[in-house]
């Protein structure tokens, strides 16, 4: 009996360290054949992580990378297993390789280290230009003018059932759907909340938090609280389909995140706002291929193509909508109009004049950098990733938990 | 004329047999997953088993990620495994390493930038070992003075640990908000176990082979290890042989709690450097199938767990090579445990066939 197991567990150590003896590939190859890898936290079930993937396979495409030639892999979590993708990507010879999601930064950061050779990029993460390393670019947009814009839609829509009589301006509530109490969630539902009230002054807003990114049941749970809590509309930044499919079922309007949930929501989706990852992984990838260097920090703006609405469904949103949010989005463009302009907000009942906010991550929670100048709150400029953390007036928090 | 089954227990059954009646099953399991792949993808099964054995040993890399994952889940079904062997029905694994993370995690937070580094390895050994053998320490006190049910006490310890672990998350969330802890002393490494011989994943490796070891030795040759297979068999007899049954429970659990204690201390300082509500990520449970399947046998456990941990990230592999959602992944891997767990029946019991024409005394026999 102990012979035989002796004997397998040989068998079984020879098999896995032949396996090992292939070699790993080439970490610097030639432009034409250039080998690039995605680290996805979820598969394409998730709205956010689906975004990532249609956007790795049209900037490949665009790139003229052969499938063979790009590997995505999926449902990496936020822990150690990054860190072992990444380094197995590496090794595979990719010498580009992407992450997706906010928890991946640390992992990421671990084996950029471990091959200085290899480019790594992190959408959403916040340590780049800290870190100080070459080889590790984080990258974000500016998506609170896309919040904003789908929040002019949500404000519409307010004020078309307020003039049809369905409750008055002062019950005009949205409900926001947030992931977590960080400062890419506040940036993202303030955004919109300041968006809607330009148009509909009389909103006021209540997010709830659910702890995880995607938790499709919590998500679902939530949206059905706010709308007993008497939320007339609904948004959301949290990345399963629950709170669309909360909505469809109770016949409240949504502004949607991450792309069009038109398919679960034919009768109350009204629009979304999402992040185009395709300007910045070509970028990243041109960059490698032509042996230029990757900006720690990168902010896709309207002008880059990277902050984009998806899909207005007629049938739902108010009439007029898009001619608006065409109005709103040239002023943006031109400057003449800001998101956190400082006289359309108050903050503990007045308006704000100064603000260090946490930019340089760290443990103690530092507030390093002053963010408002020239009469708004400078977002997504000292570092690409949000750190407007401001919990303004006219916003209800629930569960703060998270 | 009908034709019956007839289930009855076998008396005994080489063990070469019993092994090959296991081969058989996985050989079986593997067909059908085959078919079942074929089927609903349209991909060849083969092509399907060589990737499974890509993941798991298709670079130097992921053989060794794949001998480290076999080393935590072992080290967890060893530390359960005495427990289970005494009759103690202890679920609690989940909850005993997850608390021996959050001790390691405390004292390398707290204490990363006050204490030199060996000192502040052992202040975290000594503080995981504590906390994972308080863990065990407690549902066997109950139950040695109070007779309470154990299952449901390990089990609920499982929740309170993993509360815990939330808590402290949000007390030690970087940035604020993010729900994250992040890689711990990132920069500074501090309370990091160190690397063996340059080579990142051998320690957890070595330290849970020395493990095996010890466990084996203790199980079969100390007076433990005696007293426990007695209290196993049954608590009256050890009792009238002159064992104390609590204190033999006490001192079983306690120990089991500290090696789970162990355990979270390499899952934070030696494999993650970070701590979340999932990191051991339900082999506090797979470890109990593990430690069953090797019939308590902790050399055998090395096979059931690598076996485990091998489907595991064969499973992953397929899901992303061939852009299969994990579900699909977990839908074969769901078979073969099916077909293992199911082999154990024919290994424990023997089907005749009989004609109900036979009188009822033969069918009783």
């Amino acid at each position: 009996m102990k012979k035989f197991f002796a004997l397998l567990l040989a068998l079984v150590m020879v098999l896995s360290l032949a396996a090992c003896g292939k070699q790993e590939g080439d970490p610097t190859p030639a432009t034409n054949d250039i080998k690039v890898g995605f680290i996805m936290l979820h598969d394409e079930n998730s709205t956010y992580d689906l975004n990532f993937i249609n956007a790795a396979k049209e900037a490949c495409a665009n790139l003229g990378i052969p499938e063979s030639n790009y590997i995505i892999r999926t449902n990496v979590p936020e822990g150690q297993e990054c860190y072992e993708e990444a380094a197995a990507l590496a090794d595979d010879g990719c010498s580009i390789i992407f992450a997706d999601s906010f928890g991946h930064e640390d992992y990421m950061i671990q084996a950029a280290k471990e091959f200085p050779d290899v480019q790594f990029c992190h959408a959403t993460g916040t340590k780049a230009h800290t870190e100080g390393l070459d080889n590790y670019h984080n990258a974000f947009a500016s998506i609170y003018e896309g919040r904003y814009l789908a929040g002019i839609a949500a404000g519409m829509k307010l004020n078309e059932m307020i003039e049809n009589g369905e409750f008055t301006p002062e019950e005009a509530k949205i409900g926001y759907v947030g992931a977590f109490t960080y400062a890419e969630v506040v940036s993202g539902y303030t955004s919109f909340f300041l968006g809607a009230r330009s148009v509909c002054p009389t909103a006021t807003m209540e997010v709830t938090f659910t702890g995880s990114w995607y938790d499709e049941t919590a998500e679902k749970e939530g949206a059905n609280k706010l709308i007993g809590n008497g939320c007339k509309l609904i948004s959301q930044h949290a990345d399963s389909m629950g709170a669309p499919t909360a909505c469809e079922v109770a016949g409240v309007p949504d502004v949607s995140y991450n792309g069009s949930t038109k398919s679960v929501g034919p009768n109350t989706y009204i629009i979304s706002s999402r992040i185009n990852w395709v300007p910045y992984y070509e970028y990243a990838i041109k960059a490698v291929m032509n042996g230029t260097s990757i900006d720690a920090d990168y902010t896709g703006t309207i002008a880059t193509g990277s902050v984009q609405l998806t899909e207005l469904n007629e049938s739902v949103a108010a009439a007029g909508t898009a001619e608006a949010i065409e109005a709103a989005k040239a002023e943006l463009s031109a400057g003449t109009r800001h998101v956190f302009d400082t006289s359309t907000f108050t903050f503990q009942g007045a308006a704000l004049d100064s603000y260090m906010a946490d930019v340089d991550s760290d443990a103690a929670y530092t507030p390093d950098t002053e963010v408002i100048a020239d009469g708004y709150f400078h977002e997504s400029e000292f570092r690409s990733a949000p750190y407007f953390d401001l919990q303004i007036d006219g916003i209800t928090l629930l569960d703060t938990a998270f | 004329m009908l034709s019956r089954f007839h289930i009855s227990k076998r008396s005994s059954l080489s063990p070469q047999k019993a092994w090959l009646i296991r081969g058989g099953a996985i050989l079986l399991a593997l067909v059908i997953c085959g078919i079942i792949t074929t089927i609903t993808t349209g991909l060849n099964p083969l092509d399907v088993y060589a990737t499974i054995f890509q993941g798991a040993f298709g670079t130097a890399r992921k053989s060794w990620v794949t001998w480290q994952n076999v080393s935590v889940l072992l080290g967890i079904s060893l530390a359960v495994t005495p427990a289970f062997k005494m009759r103690f029905w202890n679920i609690g694994a989940e909850g005993q390493v997850l608390i021996g993370c959050l001790a390691s995690a405390a004292c390398m937070i707290l204490f990363g930038d006050k204490l030199p580094n060996g000192l502040l390895i052992l202040v975290m050994l000594l503080a995981s070992l504590f906390a994972g053998g308080l863990w065990g320490f407690l549902p066997a006190f109950f139950n040695a003075r109070w007779n309470t049910n154990e299952t449901l006490f390990t089990l609920m310890m499982n929740y309170i640990a993993t509360q815990l672990v939330a808590y402290y998350i949000i007390v030690w969330e970087v940035p604020k908000g993010s729900g994250k802890i992040g890689i711990i002393n990132q920069n500074s490494q501090m309370g990091w176990l160190p690397q063996l011989a340059g080579q990142q994943y051998l320690l957890s490796i070595l330290i849970v082979a020395i493990l095996t070891g010890a466990m084996y030795i203790y199980l079969q040759y100390s007076k433990h290890g005696y007293e426990i297979a007695v209290v196993g068999e049954s608590r009256r007899t050890a009792s009238y042989a002159g064992i104390k049954v609590d204190r033999v429970i006490i001192r079983t659990m306690t120990l089991s709690g500290a090696v789970c204690g162990l355990m979270g201390l390499l899952l934070v300082s030696g494999i993650n450097h970070t701590m979340t509500t999932t990191i051991v990520g339900g082999r506090g449970f797979t470890a109990v199938m593990v430690s069953w399947l090797a019939k308590f046998n902790p050399i055998a456990m090395i096979f059931t767990s690598l076996l485990l941990v091998f489907l595991d990230r064969g499973a992953g592999e397929i899901s992303s090579v061939f852009s299969l959602n994990r579900s699909f992944a977990d839908i074969l891997t769901g078979i073969i445990l099916f077909f293992i767990i199911g082999s154990e029946f024919f290994i424990n019991y023997e089907i005749h066939l009989t004609n109900s024409a036979e009188t009822e005394g033969e069918r009783h026999v």
